[in-house]
């Protein structure tokens, strides 16, 4: 065949298929993929750019994923040809307690992103009040604000939002799938949910051990060794300091 | 570092058509074409990032993507092993783009396989000057070449192309 400098030039005009920029883009980690992972708490949908994970939901199909994702983060997500064993490991390991995931929550408030590392904090199979985050980052009156920001959560499950209840023992609202699945969760995480519930509706918020003269939220693994009849239930902080017990430091059921 | 990721995704939307031009001209085929646009985007990000800001400012994208891009094809096409060279569009394309239209494809995939058939030095000259329209100066300085070189091998290029030819091919 006899090809021409004008067919040469045509050549040159072929436009990329689509969707090269995008796989580009996510190659180098500056657009956000994502994939569907199983998991204890069943299959969870995931997005994660070069930040860390930018999103979490167990949506019924990639499709639906994609749709709160665009809705949720205001991104074009890219679904990822093989999920990475690495980001499956890292997926089980967090959902087990260890922390190993970074994550990307650059469209939120400060305030928002706050709350929801004052959550990452509280340890697997533990819970703490929504007043207990509130004080721990400077916020003390903002109790209900602290709420909204949980049930926002664009990363539940991983920025464990389950972890914070309410103090009257009401399990309270979940954006991860309503108060069932949260109570699901904490089960699974070894949470007594039932007996932390009667404590609350019985008034009672720390335990004290009086072995060590120190007092607790009820989930605080610094006391689980004592012996039943070494634990005294407590109302509230007044009665704990009348009784002779200083907040754990571990847990900080008072202001520092 | 958020200036540099600016930059590149820039250099994503204005280059990426150009690159998988270069990599269909320069390997045969659409599948390794997208590899190569791919590959090279992927490179450039990793200096991009290395580099620091009056480079990264001053940098004259063409010819360096270019530079990069023959590379990686080079590594393609060395490598050894057969050759996939495009047959009648035959091969199926998940996004095609505004060139599908059937008869336009056959003939562009002629061109590649003619393309594949030229001896390298040749192939590159020739891709980078007429298919990517770059002026001699700009494909000397991507291959590295005095321009005289590059001048000479398009013509020889061109002429194979055209069948006016009998030279064998020793390279
Ligand atoms: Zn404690």
């Amino acid at each position: 065949m006899s090809v021409s400098t004008a067919d040469l030039k045509r050549l040159g005009e072929v436009k990329a298929p689509a969707g090269l920029a995008q796989r580009v883009l996510a190659g180098a980690g500056l657009a956000d993929e994502y994939a569907r992972f199983d998991t204890v708490i069943g299959a969870v949908f995931v997005a994660w750019n070069r930040s860390g994970v930018s999103a979490a939901a167990r949506s019924n199909s990639a499709h639906e994923f994609e749709e709160y994702f665009r809705a949720e983060v205001g991104r074009r997500p890219l679904r990822a040809g093989t999920p990475s064993p690495e980001m499956a490991q890292r997926i089980t390991d967090e959902l087990s307690g260890k922390r190993t995931l970074r994550f990307d929550l650059r469209g939120l408030t400060e305030f928002e992103q706050a709350v929801l590392h004052k959550a990452r904090e509280i340890p697997y199979g533990q819970v703490r009040p929504y007043s207990w985050v509130a004080r721990e980052i400077g916020h003390p009156s903002a109790v209900r604000a602290v709420g909204t920001a949980l049930a926002n959560n664009p990363i539940p499950y991983f920025i464990p939002c389950h972890r914070v209840v309410r103090a009257d023992g009401v399990i309270g609202n979940y954006g991860g799938g309503g108060p069932e699945a949260k109570k699901a969760i904490l089960t699974l995480e070894g949470v007594r949910v039932q007996w932390l519930a009667d404590l609350a509706r019985a008034g009672v918020r720390y335990q004290g051990v009086k072995t060590t003269g120190v007092y607790c939220y009820p989930t605080c693994h610094h006391g689980r060794r004592a012996l039943e009849r070494n634990v005294v239930l407590l109302h509230d902080a007044e009665e704990a300091k009348a009784a002779g017990f200083r907040p754990c430091k571990s847990c900080r059921p008072m202001a520092a | 570092m958020d200036g540099v990721e600016h930059v590149f995704e820039r250099m994503v939307h204005d280059h990426q058509d150009r690159l998988y031009a270069l990599g269909y001209a320069l390997t045969g085929n659409r599948h390794d074409a997208e590899e190569v646009a791919q590959d090279t985007l992927l490179r450039a990000y990793r200096a991009l990032v290395r580099y620091p800001p009056e480079r990264v400012r001053e940098l004259k994208q063409r010819a360096w993507l270019h530079r990069i891009a023959v590379n990686v094809a080079r590594n393609r096409y060395r490598r050894p092993g057969p050759r996939m060279v495009e047959l009648n569009g035959s091969e199926q394309d998940a996004a095609p783009g505004p060139e599908t239209r059937a008869l336009q494809r056959i003939e562009l995939d002629g061109v590649a396989a003619a393309l594949a058939c030229l001896p390298e030095r040749y192939r590159e000259a020739v891709v980078l000057r007429c298919v990517q329209d770059l002026s001699y100066a700009e494909a000397a300085e991507v291959l590295g070449q005095p321009v005289g070189t590059v001048k000479s091998n398009v013509h020889r290029g061109l002429r194979i192309l055209r069948g006016e030819n009998n030279e064998r091919f020793d390279s």
